[in-house]
């Protein structure tokens, strides 16, 4: 078998980008992201991209860093509120968006990733997210029908990994990542730790090897924090 | 005196119960945590992949694996667990969570919400909104009562892209406490705010109301 162990992102991106293709990033905001493969798509300069991401980073990090090297062409996000070129630009009519629900999304990556093509939610009924869409009633109740998401290649950022592909997440960097590593043609995975196949507990890994074809240790993480909130050490604890 | 946002938070917080699994949403319902009543205890779920949120960490002991759906750094619980999105989603959709606490541009006396776009001003997007009124149990609004221009936010019918249709249970604003029920019946007034009268009330209230309050 040949090994799906990477030198570097660069090398791991080899073959798989083309202008107009659709890439899945995953992470929540800043945290959880692919920072070394997003890095190697903006040198890249592959452009014309359709983006899956819940954010689209920050000003000067993140996917906020292809934002503003113009290879973006259109979003599939939910939330935008924390990049201020993202609003000027949708505002211009220069990047198109489609903003859909955030579990809608999540779910509708899972979808395609497991091979269901569309299912129906309660979520956006009555709102201008059902515009264009088919209803139906369960129950006495309405419906949205939602078709399942994929991606030519969804980046993944995972905490440990090892040379068969599984993957393990930390906290609440896991995110969108399982998911988006189902639904992509290819998935390739950026880790912090490349461990020896066999050092991880088989009961605790969130992403099976099946679905990376490629991983990487990524040579550094800034792992930067949006917003830095503490209480002082003198404060006694209390939930 | 009006309420401030921590006597609004403080009277959302008291809707809380015990035993609770409890969603807020960023911004001003996040401060509900606050205000959690003694001898109550409740489990906060973070959208983004936890539940049992914990307070802000230390100084110095923050992570950046470790944030809450406001992008906030936060610490665990004993009784913390971490899920991917689509699970965290399952759980809300799902019917799982018991109470949402969420902010507002416009809340109407059929129960719409609407808190995530002004067409051509401000493109933020739902995030998890849209769900979380679809499938939590019990959805609270807390909001100021009027836009800086004066103008009423309950209002007849909303203006602004909808969040969700008729989703909406109670209203707290800085101005007093409204049953809205989700617009199955009208709504009703059933707290004034310490010294707002209820002339002041219907002076600054676009939708129509009931009360037994004098």
């Amino acid at each position: 078998m040949a090994t799906k162990i990477q030198s570097d992102a660069a090398t791991a991106l080899a073959g798989l980008l083309f202008d107009g293709m659709t890439v899945m990033a995953g992470g929540f905001g800043l945290c959880g992201i692919p920072e070394n493969l997003i890095l190697a798509i903006r040198d890249s300069g592959v452009k014309d991209l359709t983006v899956v991401s819940n954010n689209c980073g920050v000003d000067g990090f993140g996917l906020g860093l292809l934002l503003e090297n113009g290879q973006i062409r259109k979003m599939i996000s939910s939330y935008v509120g924390e990049n201020e070129l993202f609003e000027r630009l949708y505002i211009e009519g220069k990047l198109e968006v489609e903003f859909t629900p955030q579990g809608t999304l999540a779910e509708r990556i899972r979808a395609g990733g497991a091979g269901i093509p569309a299912f129906f939610t309660r979520t956006g009924v009555g709102t201008v997210v059902a515009e264009g869409k088919e209803t139906r009633e369960f129950d006495g109740e309405t419906y949205l029908m939602e078709r399942a998401l994929k991606a030519d290649l969804s980046i993944v950022k995972a905490w440990k990994g090892d040379a068969a592909g599984n993957l393990i997440y930390r906290k609440t960097a896991r995110n969108f990542n399982p998911m988006m590593a189902t639904a992509g043609r290819v998935c390739v995975a950026e880790v912090e730790a490349l461990v020896e196949t066999g050092s991880l507990d088989k009961d605790l890994i969130h992403t099976p090897g099946v679905y990376v074809h490629r991983i990487l240790k990524g040579p550094a993480y800034e792992k930067r924090i949006e917003r830095l909130t503490t209480r002082p050490r003198s404060e006694k604890a209390s939930a | 005196m009006p309420w401030t946002r921590d006597d609004m938070t403080a009277r959302a917080a008291r809707e809380l119960k015990d035993g609770f699994y409890v969603n807020l949403g960023i911004g001003i319902p996040t401060l509900v945590a606050n205000h959690i009543p003694p001898g109550v205890e409740v489990t906060l779920q973070s959208e983004n992949g936890m539940l049992g949120m914990g307070p802000y960490p230390f100084e110095g002991e923050e992570d950046a694996d470790l944030v809450n759906a406001g992008k906030m750094t936060i610490s665990e619980l004993d009784a913390s667990s971490y899920f991917n999105s689509a699970e965290s989603f399952a759980m809300i959709r799902g019917g799982h969570i018991d109470l949402s606490v969420l902010g507002a541009m416009q809340v109407a006396a059929n129960g719409d919400l609407a808190n995530w776009m002004v067409p051509g001003k401000m493109v933020k997007g739902m995030g998890g909104a849209m769900d979380l009124v679809a499938g939590v149990k019990r959805v609270i609004v807390v909001m100021e009562h009027s836009e800086k221009s004066g103008r009423s936010k309950l209002v007849r019918e909303c203006t602004l892209p909808l969040t969700g249709k008729g989703v909406v249970d109670l209203l707290i604003t800085d101005l007093g406490v409204f049953d809205i029920d989700r617009g199955r019946s009208a709504v009703r007034l059933v707290e004034l705010a310490p010294g707002v009268t209820l002339d002041h009330v219907r002076a600054h209230t676009e939708a129509d109301f009931v009360t037994d309050l004098a």
